[in-house]
């Protein structure tokens, strides 16, 4: 067994932050009435905020400074969206609480290419999603997560270095009451390796077995049993802005956050979406929902923020936005093909439709269509619209069919019995007569001709049956 | 040294006069051979644009273009009709022998829409051609529509009226067309490798070759 975890360090401040592209100074401080600094970016930082200090205080040093008190309730979704979008690595990822992820790798190292190639990949599927993590490998979870908490970034694969590894971090990192840490550090033991080096009966009497306990599954000399975490049938997840905006390109910005979330997780599930909702949250108004549609399973993040971007265009946003949710509504199976060497090695077929879905978001459903001849004898039954790509391959029949057909038949005038359409017409082939509908009371009995203009225009116009009245159908294009 | 000059001749750098340039450019053969003796290339332009000019309709202005388009809808991109003057009739297009799986019909609210559209398609490297029907625009959309079929090569046909013959095009290859005496009557505006070209008149039965003959035939009960 090998495990990686994933320890996002500063969670709640990396949530506020990854909904923007750049900030000023942002700090994330507690509830309450004498708020306190838990966190602060890297600006802050320069204006000398620390964690610690009380808001007041961190405002009278940086006057911009945007403060977001630390929302618990936000961070349990977004871990297990991370741990979602994991699933692409692995078949077990296991939840921290309250900041990390633990990935069990070893049955993929062969599939990623080896361990180095795989934590790059992690890493840089973080940094698009816009996390920065500490990535520690062990042979054990917990000291996986010791490793990373410490955020030394150690790859520990043979478990005889373990111990080494673990040695020098300081006791505070392990889950144990403040207390315990405290005591041990009176008597001067103040790390892993020094607390290992006392004698195990005495330390078990003082502190519990609980302490012992904890080392030992760190050793990997207790067995370590993790819950899976079980992936949700559906993708749904929000991001709430660091401050509103309305332009779509800030918007589009975070979306892309979140449809890379939800590619990570289609490739777990092997599935593509078909139908992806998109609600976007004001402060006082309805939301706004965006519904994109594929016409092919799509799991690939920048084909659905194209997508997004034409929708967008169209939408008219009745306030600006403070958070986006997405929710993959409809997804069907799909191959491991878009996981390619080149991203131009891609399936025609896929890339046939990506022009078919960019014509409808913005124009809508029904403006783009194919056409497919039905079995009928009236012209105007004779054809139906359909997806594109349903029809059939042409036979060539020797029936002179035009090819503009017009909504709805227009009455010509005429003179004496001879049609006429801007001057007098012509009848160079005909009657053919055309008869049916009579099972669905569209009952027609018609002759129809072909008929030329003196300007060499060509119609296809009809008569019905016994009576006068000249109708242009078609025109021979 | 006669046999020389007429080598150095055939180089394609030399023009002379009564020629149009002979330009290597991808086309797809009209399917009328008068028509592809005077398009350099031998056809229409492949990822270039060509505009047709022409203020009738149901003179086989369509028809002309239906060789090319049975041809191209047997490979797997689109061929995309951008707002149709009128209903695509699918017993028409079949009897021309197009698969019709291949045809998109996009239907569309604006002059603006369709060019957006039209430019989509082109660019988009999965349509072998483009139709469309924009209505009035302006030299610069054309530039832009002609660039978008140069990337992604595809065969951009742009139909407009007559008048517009009278404003400059990017577009490499412009005809008019029109009616005389039963035929169809192919006039060349402008092509690549310049040179004037002599007015075609395409006898129409030639135009309506799919439709060999007419044939009457009695349907249902009758």
């Amino acid at each position: 067994m090998l495990w990686a975890c994933l320890r996002l360090p500063d969670f709640s401040l990396q949530l506020r932050l990854r909904g923007a592209e750049s900030s000023g100074s942002v700090v994330v401080t507690t509830a309450g009435n004498r708020p306190q600094v838990l966190s602060c970016n890297s600006q802050a930082r320069s204006h000398g905020i620390r964690p610690g200090m009380a808001a007041s205080a961190a405002i009278a040093l940086a006057p911009d400074l945007v403060e977001h008190v630390r929302n618990p309730a936000a961070e349990e979704p977004a871990l297990r969206s991370i741990a979602a979008w994991a699933g692409q690595f692995t078949s077990v990822v296991c939840l921290v609480p309250p900041d990390a992820v633990l990935l069990e790798i070893a049955g993929s190292l062969r599939l990623f290419g080896g361990l180095r190639l795989l934590l790059l990949q992690i890493d840089a599927g973080l940094i698009e999603l816009g996390y920065t993590a500490a990535l520690a490998v062990a042979p054990t979870p917990t000291g996986a997560c010791l490793l990373a908490r410490a955020g030394t970034g150690v790859r520990i694969t043979d478990p005889a270095q373990l111990p080494a590894a673990l040695a020098p971090l300081p006791l505070v990192l392990l889950d144990q009451p403040e207390e315990t840490v405290r005591t041990l550090s009176v008597i001067g033991v103040h790390t892993i390796g020094e607390c290992l080096a006392l004698p195990r009966d005495g330390l078990a009497r003082r502190f519990g077995q609980q302490l012992l306990d904890e080392l030992d599954r760190a050793l990997g000399r207790l067995p370590d049993a993790r819950e899976p975490y079980l992936h949700p049938a559906r993708y749904a997840s929000k991001l709430a802005l660091p401050a509103p905006v309305q332009e779509a390109e800030p918007l589009l910005f975070v979306a892309k956050r979140l449809l890379l979330e939800l590619a990570g997780f289609l490739r777990m599930k092997q599935k593509g979406v078909t139908r992806l909702k998109l609600t976007l949250h004001h402060e006082d108004r309805k939301p706004t929902v965006v519904m994109l549609g594929f016409a092919v399973p799509c799991r690939d993040a920048d084909r659905m923020v194209r997508l997004l971007r034409e929708r967008l265009a169209n939408v008219e946003l009745p306030d600006r936005v403070e958070a986006i949710a997405i929710d993959s509504e409809e997804t069907r199976p799909l191959g491991s093909r878009n996981l390619s060497l080149f991203p131009e090695d891609r399936l025609p077929e896929e890339q046939r439709w990506l022009i078919i879905d960019h014509l409808r978001a913005r124009l809508g459903a029904d403006a783009v269509h194919g056409i497919i001849s039905h079995p009928d004898h009236r012209p105007e039954q004779a054809w139906r619209a359909c997806e594109p790509g349903t029809g059939r391959e042409g036979y060539c029949s020797s029936v002179r069919r035009p090819l503009w057909l017009l909504e709805a038949p227009r009455r010509l005038h005429s003179s004496a019995g001879e049609p006429l359409l801007d001057g007098p017409l012509t009848l160079e082939a005909g009657p053919e007569r055309i008869e049916g509908g009579w099972w669905d009371e569209g009952d027609v009995t018609r002759d129809y001709f072909i008929a030329t203009d003196a300007a060499g225009r060509r119609f296809w116009i009809y008569r019905e049956r016994g009576e006068a009245a000249w109708f242009l159908q078609g025109v021979f294009a | 040294m006669s046999t020389s000059l007429s080598l150095v001749l055939q180089h394609p750098a030399i023009w002379r006069g009564d020629q149009y340039a002979k330009v290597a450019v991808e086309s797809v053969p009209t399917g009328f051979a008068e028509l592809d003796a005077q398009l350099p290339g031998g056809g229409w332009p492949r990822a270039a644009l060509t505009e047709l000019l022409t203020n009738q309709q149901g003179i086989g202005e369509l028809r002309l273009l239906a060789p090319a388009l049975a041809h191209l809808s047997g490979e797997e991109k689109w061929l995309v009709l951008v707002a149709p003057p009128y209903l695509p009739y699918a017993p028409g297009f079949e009897s021309l022998g197009m698969n019709l799986s291949r045809l998109v019909i996009v239907r569309t609210r604006s002059s603006g829409e369709s060019l957006w559209a039209a430019e989509r398609c082109l660019r988009s490297g999965t349509c072998a051609a483009v139709i469309a029907w924009p209505g009035p625009g302006s030299e610069r959309s054309l530039r832009r529509l002609q660039l978008a079929a140069e990337e992604g090569k595809s065969l951009g046909v742009i139909f407009g009226p007559t008048r517009n013959a009278a404003n400059a095009s990017p577009a490499p290859l412009r005809i008019q067309l029109s009616a005389a005496r039963g035929k169809l009557e192919v006039q060349i505006l402008k092509r690549r490798g310049g040179g004037w070209a002599p007015p075609l008149a395409l006898e129409s039965s030639s135009v309506l070759r799919p439709a060999l003959r007419y044939r009457r035939i009695r349907h249902g009960l009758a």
